[in-house]
């Protein structure tokens, strides 16, 4: 018997959402100024800035679902087919 | 260098089960990064009550309490009060809920905690329907929209209620509307409320790719455009005190409505007539900003 | 320290004992005074709870499992149609096992409106994996809401509880009572330490959603929760008699059932009664006793079965019909002590509804229905002729 039942803990990262994509982004970091707009808008947390700012895609769990090239700016990200 | 205009730190994990595109993430995700990990939240059931995935996950790093659908305004009351008696005083209490559990089936208990004075922030995110269970229609769907409850033919023919003018006739300190599309505009009001004790309200556009009928890369232009042509003004009523916090945009209803499946079916005439009524709450905004000013001093 | 109180300042003086820390409450009649008295108490400064005046009792239970999940010790009281109106949290209640106890006064439900006594209410809510006492004096409801806390908030059961009480006879009626010593209380009921308790240096969830592959076992982890409920229900009893010198019988108070031919099984105010009758009919000459039902949840099995070894009738009164075949007490006692191999004679009557007094001479009435009839099966008694 469990000390306490409905007790949930465990992180919803360990489901790999990645499998979803039809579409994955890919960003040209030479077009990038890092103004992380596309970190800032991405409803699955699935663009991690590095310590300079830079973004990268979280492949595992990105849905693909596009919003980083359409409020990217500079046109850095575009949709490929998976 | 880096230029981040919001928090950094997330306090939701990635691999929730959200639509692709969905913008009810992205309230979740700025709420706590305004409000910070001594936070508490409770959710009744809506899409967030099933995003983390099943029994043992959860999508927040922050404490979270799922409560009936009815009684996310009992719910945080109860919370509150618990943390009174157990002398924890610098946890803020968040009920978080659809539109559905707010302006419909949550309402009387929602009013219920506007009026003892909760010391604690409701935050509806608004999708305009009951989209866990498939998009049926809410309050909160506006006039003319297509959800299965009122599909072609028997449209919604009803107006979307006005819940700002419900909460602030509570007279409770601090009320605003915010969309995802200005997180720094969410954030500012956050801090705000945070700042302030006693009931907090905030309706925050979050538009929803299967509801709303267009492609998921979309949500953030749909919110934003939902500001810029007037239909979803960003304002706060702070201690009685109308601010619209960003100004009238050049879109036009149109250009917000033909984006999305969910209006396809209007007419021009519909359309005008939705301009209009935009015009005439937009006008009467306005005037609340300027008479509130006055009479605030 | 004896003295005069009703039924609802019994509650609301265990409460008050109990340390409770969040009391979330709305009116109604004939709960009222339970609240009203909590209110002064609060206002005075001798019972420090954070009071809640929802706005609904469906609210009110809801406010008092939230405060419970973040670990605070939680009151609530309703009757009738506010209990009926509560109905859902109260399974949300037991479904994530928080200890609250609640007062019910025990009051008939509508249409068409009745302020009056009858068990319904309660009873209704028998699925929802809840804790049930039936009180039959006023000492008896202060003593049981302690007894109910200690119960309900023992790590391995983690169950709400009620404690019910009948309308106007206990609720608004003097009895004398000795009040508990507040430090013997604080002795008997140390501070709550619930182990689920949400917490921001531990960020987790309680409530989430369970595919079928769990969500069996979990309402099989409540159904063992209420079996050590009923295991631990005597050692509550007794640890009680040390520190306060009284107890109230256990889960199934028996009187002269030792050598009855009849039996009547009975919860709540009638059961006084019932023992005043027993005691005429056996000066009577007829060998007749009552065991009360104190505890309806859990039922108690291993009690019952051992009363009915000895006992070739059982009568079974239901002060509520839920119109099924016979009375929800009936069908459980039945259920109980009946087996393909034996078991004594088993008839339900249904009397008392809707505040309809339960005199000496129905009940005289259904105890001598019970040793000279074999049937029938469920009988109203005390039913008027209604004109046709």
């Amino acid at each position: 018997m469990t000390t306490k039942p409905l007790w949930a803990q465990t992180p919803s990262s360990v489901e790999l959402t990645g499998s979803w994509r039809t579409f994955r982004p890919i960003i040209e970091l030479a077009k990038c100024t890092r103004c992380e707009l596309c970190w800032k808008f991405c409803p699955d947390v699935a663009i991690v800035l590095d310590g300079d700012g830079w973004p990268a895609i979280d492949y595992e769990h990105c849905k693909g679902c596009g919003i980083c090239e359409a409020e990217c700016n500079l046109r850095a990200i575009r949709m490929e087919p998976e | 260098m880096t230029r981040l205009t919001i928090p950094e730190p997330e306090l939701m994990t990635t691999g929730h089960l959200a639509c692709p595109g969905c913008g009810a993430t992205l309230v979740m995700r700025y709420l706590l990064k305004a409000l910070g990990p001594r936070t508490i939240v409770t959710i009744p059931a809506c899409c967030w009550a099933v995003m983390s995935g099943p029994f043992p996950r959860t999508a927040l790093k922050v404490p979270f309490l799922d409560c009936a659908f009815e009684a996310t305004g009992a719910s945080i009351q109860g919370l509150r009060a618990g943390l009174d008696a157990r002398g924890v005083k610098d946890v803020t209490v968040v009920g978080f809920a659809g539109d559905g559990g707010t302006v419909d089936i949550g309402l009387q208990s929602l009013s219920g905690a506007l009026e003892r004075g909760v010391d604690a922030i409701y935050v509806m995110y608004d999708n305009e329907a009951y989209m866990n269970t498939g998009i049926q229609r809410s309050g909160a769907t506006p006039w003319g929209a297509w959800t299965t409850t009122t599909p072609l033919g028997r449209t919604k023919a009803q107006e979307k209620k006005d819940l700002m003018a419900i909460v602030t006739a509570h007279h409770i300190p601090y009320a605003a509307t915010a969309s995802i599309a200005f997180p720094e505009d969410f954030v500012r009001k956050l801090e705000r409320a945070k700042s302030i004790r006693g009931p907090r309200f905030f309706h925050v556009l979050a538009p929803c790719p299967p509801g709303w009928k267009y492609p998921p890369e979309e949500t953030v232009k749909l919110a934003r455009l939902a500001v810029d042509a007037r239909i979803f003004p960003l304002y706060e009523v702070d201690h009685g005190r109308y601010r619209i916090t960003r100004r009238a945009g050049k879109k036009a209803a149109k250009d917000y409505l033909e984006d999305q499946g969910r209006f396809a079916h209007l007419t021009d005439v519909e359309i005008s007539e939705i301009q209009r009524r935009v015009d005439e709450r937009w006008a009467q905004l306005e005037f609340l900003e300027k008479a509130t000013a006055e009479v605030h001093g | 320290m004896e003295t005069m109180m009703t039924g609802n300042h019994a509650q609301s003086l265990a409460a008050k004992l109990a340390r409770v820390q969040v009391v979330a409450a709305y009116p109604i009649t004939p709960q009222t005074t339970i609240v009203e008295r909590i209110a002064e108490m609060v206002a005075s400064g001798e019972f420090p709870a954070q009071f809640l005046e929802v706005e609904s009792e469906h609210s009110a239970l809801q406010a008092c499992i939230s405060a419970a999940a973040v670990g605070a010790r939680t009151y609530t009281a309703t009757s009738s149609q506010g209990l009926l109106l509560m109905h859902e949290l109260l399974h949300w209640a037991s479904g994530l096992r928080v200890p609250i106890v609640m007062g019910v006064v025990n009051r008939a439900v509508a249409p068409p409106w009745t302020i009056y006594a009858d068990h319904t209410d309660s009873i209704a809510q028998r699925d929802t994996g809840w804790i049930q006492y039936y009180a039959e004096s006023n000492q008896e409801v202060l003593d049981t809401v302690l007894q109910a806390y200690r119960l309900a908030e023992d790590a391995q059961v983690l169950l709400p509880a009620m404690v019910c009480e009948d309308a106007f006879y206990l609720s608004h009626t003097f009895e004398p009572a000795e009040v508990p010593d507040a430090d013997l209380v604080d002795d008997f009921l140390p501070p709550l330490v619930y182990p689920s308790t949400l917490t921001v240096d531990d960020p987790a969830r309680l409530g989430s959603f369970m595919p079928p592959d769990q969500y069996m076992e979990h309402r099989r982890g409540i159904a063992d929760a209420m079996e050590h409920a009923a295991r631990l229900i005597p050692e509550v009893e007794a640890e009680y008699m040390r520190t306060f010198g009284r107890d109230h019988g256990g889960a199934l108070p028996t009187y002269l059932c030792d050598d009855a031919d009849a039996v009547l099984v009975v919860s709540g105010t009638a059961a006084p009664t019932a023992r005043a009758v027993a005691r005429a009919l056996r000066a009577d000459g007829y060998r007749v006793g009552v065991a009360k039902l104190r505890v309806f949840r859990p039922f108690p099995v291993a009690a019952m079965r051992a009363l009915a070894a000895h006992v070739p009738r059982v009568a079974v009164l239901d002060r509520s019909f839920t119109f099924g075949f016979g009375g929800a007490l009936f069908q459980e006692v039945r259920n109980a002590v009946q087996s393909p191999r034996g078991g004594p004679l088993v008839r339900g009557f249904v009397a008392g509804l809707g505040g309809r007094d339960l005199v000496p001479a129905t009940i005289r009435g259904i105890f001598l229905d019970a040793l000279a009839k074999d049937e029938p099966d469920v009988t109203w008694a005390g039913l008027r002729e209604v004109p046709g």
